[in-house]
C-alpha cells in the first residue's frame, strides 16, 4: 500500500468545479421560488420616522414588503445574537430589521419579495423611508473621544468592553530599568473579506410539515442553524435543515450569523414558498463582518544584551455598530494571548477597549486577532533590531523561546506545546541569500535610485481553540470540539460524515487521505460528506485553521474505534483472542501467525450479516466521535520579504517572498502550499493595497472593487515556500493547521521590508496600506 | 417589453425573448441553466462571469443578452469536447489552480483567450493577461502554473 499521508493527491473536488457543474447557493432553483431584495440604510446613523411601502406593493409581481413591524407581528425573537461574552460586555440588541434607528450604512430596514430578481430590485427602490439623519462616528479613535455620537445608549462612551491580560506592574518595572525601549503608534487597517462569492441564501419553508430547508453560504451550518432558530426565527431546531452547497470562499465572513439570512427565512415563512436572496458585491461589502481595524500604542523594553524584558500594548478595537457572532473574542483571546510571539518575554501587559462605531460589524477575518498581534510584535522586533544594533535576525534569535523550554508557559495564558524556532529562521535566510541581499542593499544605498529592503516576520499562530471547558470559561457560548461519524459499509468502502464544512480547503480530499491511511485502503474507497445539518451530526465547522487538527483528529478517533470493534469480530472468526490481533494494511492478523488474517471487507461483511458473530457485540461497523483537543496547536515560521522602493514615486515592487512554515505533519503538501499562497496574498494585500475607508459621515467609500484593491495576479509574485516539521504532540495526526499562517505573518514582513528600505530616510513606520502616496509623503516629509 | 434574440451557445442554436435590460450572465444562468459563469461583482472587475463571445473574453455581467444577438457564446460548460477535459481544465486540476472554484470558470475562459492570442506566454504575460480576473483563494501562484501546463499541452 503506497503512502497516503504526506502525498499530493489531486483534489476530488475539482472535476465539478472546472466544468461548471459545482452548485453554489445562487445556482440553485426551487419550485415556486421568489426573490428578495433588501432595503438598506443610506445613512450611518439616523432615526426612522416612517416607511411607506405602498409604491413597492403596487408593482405587479411584488409578493410582500416586510419591515420591523412584521418581525414583531410574527412573534419571533427577531434578533441577531452575539456568541462570545466577556465580563461586563455591553450587548445592545441587534434587531433583524432596524425598527426606529439605523446604525450603519447597509443596516436593513425593509425587505421586498417579488416573482423576479429584477422586479424585487425595482420594488426595493420604491420603498420610501423617511430618515432623520443623526451624527455618526466611524473612526475607532474618534468614537472614544468625549462627546462622540453614541452608537448605543447602553454603551456610554461607545465602549463595548474593557479587557486586559498579563500584569501591568512587572511591565512598568521592566520599562523603568530598560537599556533600550522602542515604541510605536500604529493602525491596523480595516479589511473587507471579499470572498468572491457574495453571501446568498435560499430558504424554503413548507407549512404542511412546518419544516424549513435553508441553503446558504456557510462555513458552519450547525452553528448557523442554532443561532438562526434560537435567536432569530424562533423555530424548533429539528425543523430546520441548513445546507452549505459549494461555498465560494469565506475567510471568516461566512462563519457569522447575519440579519439578512434570517430575514429571508422569515420571508419564506410568511409566504410559504421558497425565497432566494443573493447579495450584490456592494451589499456584501456593506454587511459582511469586516476584519482588523485597530488603533494601537505599543512598546518593548530590552536589556543591554538585547533580551526583551517587557511588552506593553494598548489597543482600541472597532466592533462596528453591533456585536457580530464571535466579535468580542477576536481582539481579546485571539489577540492579547498571542503577544509573546516566538519570544521568551518575562512581562507582558495588553489592554484592549472594544469600541462601537457606526460601521459594519468587525469579526473574524483570516487570522482573526493573530495577524494583528503578530503585526504588533514583529514591527516592534524590527525597531528593537535597530535600537539595539543587533539587526532583525540576531535580535529575534536572541529572544526565541529555546527548543528545550517546551512546553512553554507564556505570560498571556497560552502554553506552547512544541516549537523549534531557530531552524525556520536559518532556512529562510538560506533561501533568500541573506548576505548577498545585504550587500546589494548597501550598494544601492551608496549609489542612490531604487532602494532594497528586507523584512522579517517570525510568527506564532494558535489554531483550533481548545479545550471546550477552557474556551467556555473565557466566554465562548459554543464548544470547540469537532465531530466525525465514520461508517464502514459491508463492502469495506467508507463514508465519513464530518462536522467540519469545506469552502475551498479540500476537506474531501484530505479527510479521505486520513481514513485511507489509517484503514490501509484506497482513498477512492472513502466518501466525505459535510455541510448539511440533516446528514451530519452536530459539528462546529471550518474556521481558525482547525479542520485538520480538530476535524481530522475526530476522524482518527472514529477509525480507531472501528479497528477495535473489528478486532473483536475478527478474533471471533479466527478463533483467537482480540488482544492478539493487529490491524495492518487493511487486514486483521493474529500476531505471530501471518497466515491467520482477515481482510477489512471480510470483517465488515460479517459485521452486517452478524451470522457468525460475538454474542456480546452489536452488529454494524461505524463509530462517531466528538474530539475535544487538549490544547491549541502552535504553528510557527519565519517569513522574509524583499522589496524595491522607488523613492521618487513611492511605488513598491515585491522582489522576493520566502516563507518557512512549521505546520506539523502534512497530509497533502499541495493543499498546504495552496493555503499558504492564499494567506500570503491576503496579508500582502493588507500591507500594500487593501483598505476599508469610511468617511466622517460613515459612508463606506471603498465599498466596491472599483475602490477596494483586492490583489490581482499582476500585483503578486511567485512565492518561495519551505517547511520544517515539529509535529503537534497532543493530537493523533501531529498536524497543527495552516489556513491562516500566510495572512498572519506577511503584513509585518512586508512593512518591515519597506521600512528597512527607507531607513536612510529616517523612516521608522508607515501605516498600512503602504500606498505610493504614503510612501512618497514619508520620504518627502 | 421583450426583444427576440438568436445566438449560438456552446455550439447549439438558441432563440429567446428577453427584457432589453436583461444581462447576458442572467440569461445564461437563469434562462439557460448554465450556472458555470458566476457573479462576483457588478462593476465588471472580478471576472467570475467571463465567457467567450465570438472568441473574445467578455464579462457577461456587463453585456446585455440583447447585445449577444447573432453571437457565438462559449461558457465553461462548453469547453470540454467529447467528454475530454480541455488542457486548461486539466492544468487547473493538476496544478491546484483552484480552491473554492468560484472564480475558476471565468479564469479558465480568460486564460483560453490569452492562449489563443499568445500560445506560449511567459509568466509575466500570463499575469498581464489574467489581470481582469480576481481570485481570493490561491494567491495566483498555481494559476500561473496551471496556464503554463495547458500552454505546453496545447503546443
Amino acid at each position: 500500500m503506497a503512502r497516503v499521508l504526506g502525498t499530493s493527491i489531486k483534489r476530488r473536488e475539482d472535476p465539478a468545479l472546472i466544468t461548471g457543474r459545482g452548485k453554489y447557493t445562487d445556482d440553485l432553483k426551487a419550485e415556486g421560488m421568489a426573490h428578495a431584495a433588501i432595503v438598506r440604510s443610506p445613512y450611518a446613523h439616523a432615526r426612522i420616522r416612517g416607511i411607506d411601502t405602498s409604491g413597492a406593493e403596487a408593482l405587479p409581481g411584488v409578493l410582500a414588503v416586510l419591515t420591523a413591524r412584521d418581525v414583531a407581528a410574527a412573534g419571533i425573537p427577531g434578533v441577531v445574537p452575539v456568541g462570545w461574552l466577556l465580563p461586563d460586555l455591553k450587548t445592545p440588541a441587534h434587531p433583524m430589521i432596524a425598527a426606529d434607528t439605523v446604525r450603519h450604512v447597509g443596516d436593513a430596514v425593509a425587505v421586498v419579495v417579488a416573482e423576479d430578481r429584477y422586479l424585487a430590485r425595482d420594488a426595493a427602490d420604491r420603498v420610501a423611508v423617511d430618515y432623520e439623519p443623526l451624527d455618526a462616528v466611524a473612526d475607532v479613535v474618534a468614537a472614544l473621544e468625549d462627546g462622540a455620537p453614541a452608537v448605543h445608549e447602553e454603551a456610554p462612551g461607545n465602549v463595548a468592553f474593557d479587557w486586559e491580560i498579563g500584569e501591568r506592574e512587572p511591565v512598568d518595572t521592566a520599562f523603568a530599568s530598560a537599556a533600550h525601549t522602542v515604541e510605536l503608534d500604529l493602525r491596523n487597517n480595516r479589511l473587507i473579506p471579499h470572498a468572491i462569492e457574495p453571501r446568498a441564501v435560499l430558504a424554503s419553508f413548507d407549512s404542511s410539515t412546518g419544516e424549513m430547508t435553508i441553503h446558504m453560504t456557510s462555513q458552519n451550518p450547525h452553528v448557523h442553524r442554532l443561532l438562526m432558530t434560537l435567536a432569530s426565527l424562533g423555530m424548533p431546531e429539528h425543523k430546520v435543515r441548513i445546507v452549505a452547497p459549494e461555498v465560494g470562499g469565506g475567510f471568516g465572513s461566512k462563519i457569522h450569523h447575519y440579519a439578512d439570512e434570517a430575514i429571508v427565512g422569515l420571508c419564506s415563512m410568511k409566504l410559504d414558498r421558497p425565497v432566494k436572496w443573493t447579495a450584490t458585491r456592494t451589499e456584501t461589502n456593506l454587511t459582511d463582518a469586516h476584519g482588523r481595524d485597530h488603533s494601537t500604542r505599543c512598546a518593548l523594553a530590552l536589556d543591554a544584551d538585547g533580551r526583551i524584558t517587557g511588552l506593553r500594548v494598548d489597543t482600541a478595537a472597532a466592533m462596528g455598530a453591533y456585536l457580530s457572532t464571535f466579535a468580542p473574542a477576536v481582539p481579546t483571546y485571539l489577540y492579547g494571548t498571542l503577544m509573546s510571539g516566538q519570544y521568551d518575554i518575562p512581562a507582558i501587559h495588553c489592554h484592549v477597549t472594544g469600541v462601537f462605531t457606526h460601521t459594519a460589524p468587525v469579526d473574524a477575518y483570516r487570522g482573526a486577532g493573530r495577524p494583528e498581534a503578530t503585526y504588533v510584535v514583529e514591527r516592534l522586533m524590527h525597531l528593537a533590531g535597530e535600537a539595539t544594533g543587533l539587526g532583525p535576525v540576531e535580535v529575534r534569535r536572541r529572544n526565541f523561546v529555546s527548543p528545550d523550554a517546551f512546553p512553554y508557559q507564556t505570560q498571556v495564558a497560552l502554553a506552547y506545546d512544541s516549537g523549534n524556532y531557530g531552524p525556520a529562521m536559518d532556512r529562510a535566510l538560506e533561501m533568500i541569500g541573506y548576505d548577498d541581499l545585504r550587500s546589494q542593499q548597501a550598494s544601492r544605498r551608496d549609489n542612490g535610485g531604487k532602494q532594497i529592503g528586507i523584512g522579517f516576520s517570525s510568527y506564532i499562530e494558535a489554531c483550533g481553540l481548545a479545550p471546550s471547558a477552557v474556551v467556555g470559561s473565557l466566554g465562548a457560548q459554543a464548544g470547540q470540539w469537532e465531530s466525525a461519524d465514520v461508517r464502514v459499509h459491508p463492502t469495506a468502502s467508507v463514508t465519513v460524515y464530518t462536522g467540519s464544512s469545506s469552502h475551498g480547503q479540500g476537506h474531501e480530499t484530505t479527510f479521505s487521505q486520513i481514513v485511507a491511511d489509517k484503514l490501509g485502503i484506497d482513498p477512492e474507497a472513502v466518501e466525505v460528506i459535510h455541510g448539511d445539518t440533516d446528514l451530519v451530526q452536530f459539528g462546529m465547522g471550518t474556521y481558525g485553521s482547525r479542520s485538520a487538527a480538530v476535524g481530522g483528529s475526530a476522524i482518527v478517533k472514529s477509525v480507531e474505534k472501528i479497528i477495535e470493534k473489528g478486532k473483536k469480530i475478527a478474533a471471533h472468526l479466527l478463533e483467537a483472542s482480540a488482544e492478539d490481533l493487529e490491524y495492518e494494511d487493511g487486514s486483521f492478523r493474529v500476531a505471530g501467525s501471518p497466515d491467520r488474517a482477515l481482510a477489512l471487507g471480510d470483517v465488515a461483511l460479517q459485521a452486517y450479516l452478524a451470522h457468525n458473530y460475538p454474542d456480546d457485540l452489536e452488529p454494524g461497523l461505524s463509530a462517531t466521535s466528538f474530539y475535544d483537543p487538549a490544547n491549541f496547536t502552535y504553528p510557527f515560521g519565519t517569513h522574509v520579504c524583499v522589496v524595491e522602493v522607488d523613492t521618487e514615486t513611492g511605488s513598491i515592487d515585491l522582489l522576493r517572498y520566502a516563507a518557512v512554515d512549521d505546520v506539523g505533519n502534512v497530509i497533502n503538501p499541495m493543499i498546504v502550499d495552496g493555503q499558504l499562497h492564499g494567506g500570503l496574498a491576503q496579508g500582502i494585500g493588507q500591507a500594500l493595497w487593501e483598505n476599508a475607508v469610511y468617511d466622517e459621515s460613515g459612508q463606506l467609500v471603498s465599498g466596491s472593487l472599483m475602490d477596494y484593491a483586492v490583489p490581482k495576479i499582476h500585483n503578486l509574485i511567485p512565492f518561495e515556500l519551505d517547511r520544517t516539521t515539529t509535529p503537534c504532540p497532543h493530537n493523533p495526526l501531529g498536524v497543527k493547521g495552516v489556513g491562516e499562517a500566510g495572512a498572519i505573518a506577511s503584513p509585518a514582513a512586508v512593512v518591515n521590508a519597506v521600512v528597512d528600505a527607507l531607513a536612510p530616510y529616517g523612516i521608522s513606520h508607515i501605516d498600512m496600506p503602504l500606498t505610493p502616496e504614503k510612501v512618497w509623503r514619508a520620504v518627502n516629509a | 417589453m421583450t426583444v427576440s434574440i438568436q445566438l449560438e451557445v456552446n455550439g447549439k442554436p438558441v432563440q429567446a425573448a428577453v427584457e432589453p435590460r436583461r444581462l447576458l450572465v442572467h440569461f445564461l444562468r437563469e434562462d439557460l441553466g448554465l450556472t458555470g459563469a458566476n457573479i462576483g461583482c457588478e462593476t465588471s472587475l472580478c471576472g467570475a462571469c467571463t465567457v467567450l463571445v465570438d472568441g473574445n473574453a467578455v464579462k457577461s455581467c456587463t453585456m446585455l443578452a440583447a447585445q449577444a444577438d447573432g453571437a457565438s457564446v462559449t461558457t465553461i460548460e462548453g469547453l470540454s469536447q467529447n467528454g475530454e477535459l480541455h488542457p486548461l481544465q486539466e492544468g487547473f486540476w493538476e496544478k491546484h489552480g483552484l480552491q473554492c472554484g468560484y472564480c475558476t470558470p471565468g479564469m479558465i475562459l480568460s486564460a483560453n483567450y490569452l492562449l489563443a492570442q499568445n500560445p506560449s506566454p511567459n509568466d509575466e504575460e500570463i499575469r498581464e493577461g489574467l489581470k481582469g480576473n480576481i481570485c481570493r483563494c490561491t494567491g495566483y501562484h498555481n494559476i500561473v502554473e496551471a496556464v503554463k501546463y495547458a500552454a505546453e499541452r496545447m503546443s
